[in-house]
């Protein structure tokens, strides 16, 4: 089972998850339309391009936007989620050790204290993720089973593999749901909403060029984000 | 398909429709047939496959619920936080779930989605400003507005303003010829006092084409005769088009698509004609947002531009003031609070706030003006943008509206509100009207040649 789970199954996981991101990425792009969105992308690329990564870089800075200030408690969770999602699986000392056997290639490694805390923070995070869409009236109302299933997916991973990391009972019971909720992951990335990992730069990317260049950029200031 | 005598998937295409339309005083009759009205799903699900591209289909799939949108709506805020009027839940709501039945939607669920486009969002676009993601609500309304547009649920009021620019490219029935009696009138009104004055009509290569609101030659003319002043204490050489005048759309709000294309072409056609330096229109928002914002990917043109380069009213007079074409008397400046209100459609929409504020330090003595807050272009819309204004059926929810402004207007300690914007300029008198707040109201024109010096060689001979 550990063989199959890290050997086809992690090419298999690995594989559908990078193709499937490229090609929504791409077919974002692609199914950008300059009359019916109504902005001239082509005409001013280099305004465009401004724009758009403005528009990205703002908002990947915690409480750099006045949508991030005027949300402090979301801004601190959303982070806390985010900033662990992204950098423990890639650069987590245990997963490139596994990458380094694999394929002989590693990335550079987190310091493992550094790696817990930031565990910690996407579990703690994406409990009060869910507690903000029972408690808040203006969430719940936009919440569906779908947003906690995702949720959910998301923090298997991470959960499991706290569990292994103390080693919790049963090791490698954890460690083999880690590793299947990780691949699920990855295969669910394309398919649902996790695909926001691409297409939110893509859909920022947009807004950014369409005030960048039709919506007052020209006029030589950028939006206040 | 039973389709009604007014209301119908049929635009007003004639005059003589247009006066039937207009004779169903309110839209009693109207509104009573749109209760039968059938919806044409398959045409509804087929324009959604052919218009429905990769930005809006990604805007519907990964909004995250997250809520953040829910303060930025000024609805929201003002309905007691209800959470039906959070932006995510209004368009998931409704296009959402059209899209998610494949158009399958019955007359009801139309109803209640005409209801959510135009008396729950005003189009500010404000929203967008506070998604993570980037999602732009305000264009998805518009978007939905074509949709119901074309399945024959709208507003009587823009019905009867989509079919305006159809029959008359105005927005009113203002004809050629009322338009250029009228300026011309307007200006021998005045010509005793400002020696010299007259309006230019269809003069070539001019360094200015002044467009303006239909509006202005149906209910207020003085605006043309203060347009017609202004340019000419400052030396411009300016003219209007006897054709192509009007620069609004009331098209854009009804989501009119072929309407707005057919208003516009006829602005771009007579630059095309007159081949002007540039384009001045007048203090309106939603009529700059029209012709020159949207209005160059309506007629197709790939620049994004109209055929001449197109500045709103605040950018000619910041230009005129800074530049001394026209010298205010600074014994004149205002001297009592004064506020100034932001127009969504060329504040947060197209980036003029430098500029109303540049005027704001040539006409208000320093120390009177007073911010709003929030301001810019993260300022609430007026209350009754995106056609609010001017719809009968929703004219409880759009007083309700108005009280954001009203509370804005209100901690600035102002009782003077200087709105270079038609619709925001009408929210605001009928929020003093309403609710009674002891404040003034004004455009630019009126209060700028209350100050501004005039040359010697123009004033009346005694």
């Amino acid at each position: 089972m550990y063989d199959f789970l890290t050997g086809p199954m992690f090419w298999l996981s690995l594989g559908i998850c990078l193709i499937g991101m490229l090609v929504r990425f791409v077919l974002y792009f692609r199914g950008l339309n300059w009359q019916m969105d109504r902005v001239a992308y082509k005409a001013y690329p280099a305004q465009g391009l401004k724009g758009a990564l403005r528009s990205i870089i703002k908002w990947l800075i915690p409480f750099g936007t006045h949508g991030w200030r005027k949300q402090p408690f979301m801004t601190v969770i959303f982070f806390g989620f985010h900033i662990g999602a992204v950098l423990v699986p890639l650069f987590l000392l245990a997963h490139n050790l596994f990458l380094e056997e694999k394929i002989g290639f590693s990335l550079v490694t987190l310091n493992p204290l550094l790696a817990d805390v930031l565990t910690w923070a996407v579990v703690v995070s994406a409990f009060f993720l869910a507690l903000r869409r029972i408690a808040l009236p203006e969430v719940r109302i936009l919440t569906t089973s779908y947003d906690y299933f995702i949720l959910l997916i998301s923090v298997a991973p991470f959960i499991t593999g706290l569990m292994a990391r103390y080693e919790v009972g049963n090791y490698s019971f954890w460690l083999m749901l880690h590793i299947l909720c990780g691949e699920a992951l990855l295969i669910a990335i394309p398919f649902t909403k996790l695909s926001h990992i691409v297409l939110f730069f893509a859909s920022r990317a947009q807004l950014g060029m369409d005030y960048a260049i039709k919506r007052g950029g020209m006029q030589g200031k950028g939006m206040a984000w | 398909m039973p389709e009604g005598k007014f209301c119908n998937k049929k635009p007003v295409e004639t005059e003589e429709e247009l006066k039937a339309l207009l004779g169903d005083t309110g839209g009693k009759e109207y509104y009573e047939e749109m209760k039968s009205l059938d919806v044409d799903s398959d045409l509804l699900w087929k324009t959604i496959q052919n218009t429905l591209k990769s930005r809006l289909k990604t805007w519907l799939e990964i909004c995250a619920h997250c809520g953040m949108c829910a303060d930025s709506c000024f609805l929201y805020l003002i309905n007691n936080r209800d959470p039906k009027q959070v932006p995510a839940y209004k368009i998931q709501s409704t296009l959402g779930e059209i899209v998610k039945r494949q158009g399958k939607v019955d007359n009801d669920f139309m109803h209640m989605v005409m209801e959510t486009a135009w008396a729950k969002c005003t189009c500010c676009n404000r929203c967008g400003m506070y998604c993570p993601h980037g999602i732009d609500m305000g264009i998805m309304f518009g978007y939905l507005r074509g949709l119901l547009y074309q399945q024959g649920f709208v507003p009587w009021e823009l019905k009867i303003g989509a079919g305006m620019h159809r029959v008359y490219r105005a927005q009113m029935d203002v004809t050629d010829e009322d338009f250029v009696e009228t300026f011309e009138w307007m200006v021998e009104e005045y010509e005793e006092d400002y020696l010299g004055l007259e309006v230019p009509v269809d003069k070539e290569d001019a360094d200015i084409m002044y467009t303006v609101n239909a509006r202005e030659v149906k209910h207020y003319p003085e605006d043309l005769a203060e347009a017609a002043i202004l340019f000419y204490l400052a030396g411009e050489n300016w003219t209007v088009p006897s054709k192509g005048w009007e620069q609004t759309s009331l098209a854009m709000f009804a989501g009119d698509w072929a309407a707005c294309k057919l208003q516009v072409e006829s602005v771009y056609a007579a630059m095309e004609r007159l081949r002007p330096k540039r384009m001045v229109g007048t203090e309106c928002g939603h009529a700059h947002r029209a012709t020159v914002v949207e209005g160059p990917y309506w007629a197709g043109r790939e620049s994004g531009q109209p055929p001449a380069p197109s500045i709103h009213y605040v950018e000619w007079l910041a230009e005129a003031l800074r530049e001394g074409k026209l010298k205010i008397d600074p014994a004149k400046r205002l001297k009592r609070p004064v506020t100034l209100q932001d127009s969504c459609n060329y504040v947060r929409n197209h980036g003029l706030k430098d500029v109303a504020r540049e005027i704001m330090s040539y006409i208000v003595e320093p120390g009177y003006f007073k911010e709003m807050a929030p301001n810019k272009e993260h300022n609430y819309c007026c209350g009754g943008g995106g056609g609010f204004n001017g719809i009968g059926l929703y004219r409880p929810q759009r007083n309700q509206a108005l009280i954001t402004k009203r509370d804005q207007i209100l901690s600035t300690g102002a009782d003077l509100v200087i709105a270079p914007c038609h619709n925001c300029w009408d929210a605001i008198r009928d929020l003093e009207e309403e609710y009674k707040i002891g404040i003034e109201w004004s455009f630019l024109k009126p209060l700028v040649i209350s100050m501004v010096e005039i040359p010697e060689h123009i004033k009346p001979q005694e």
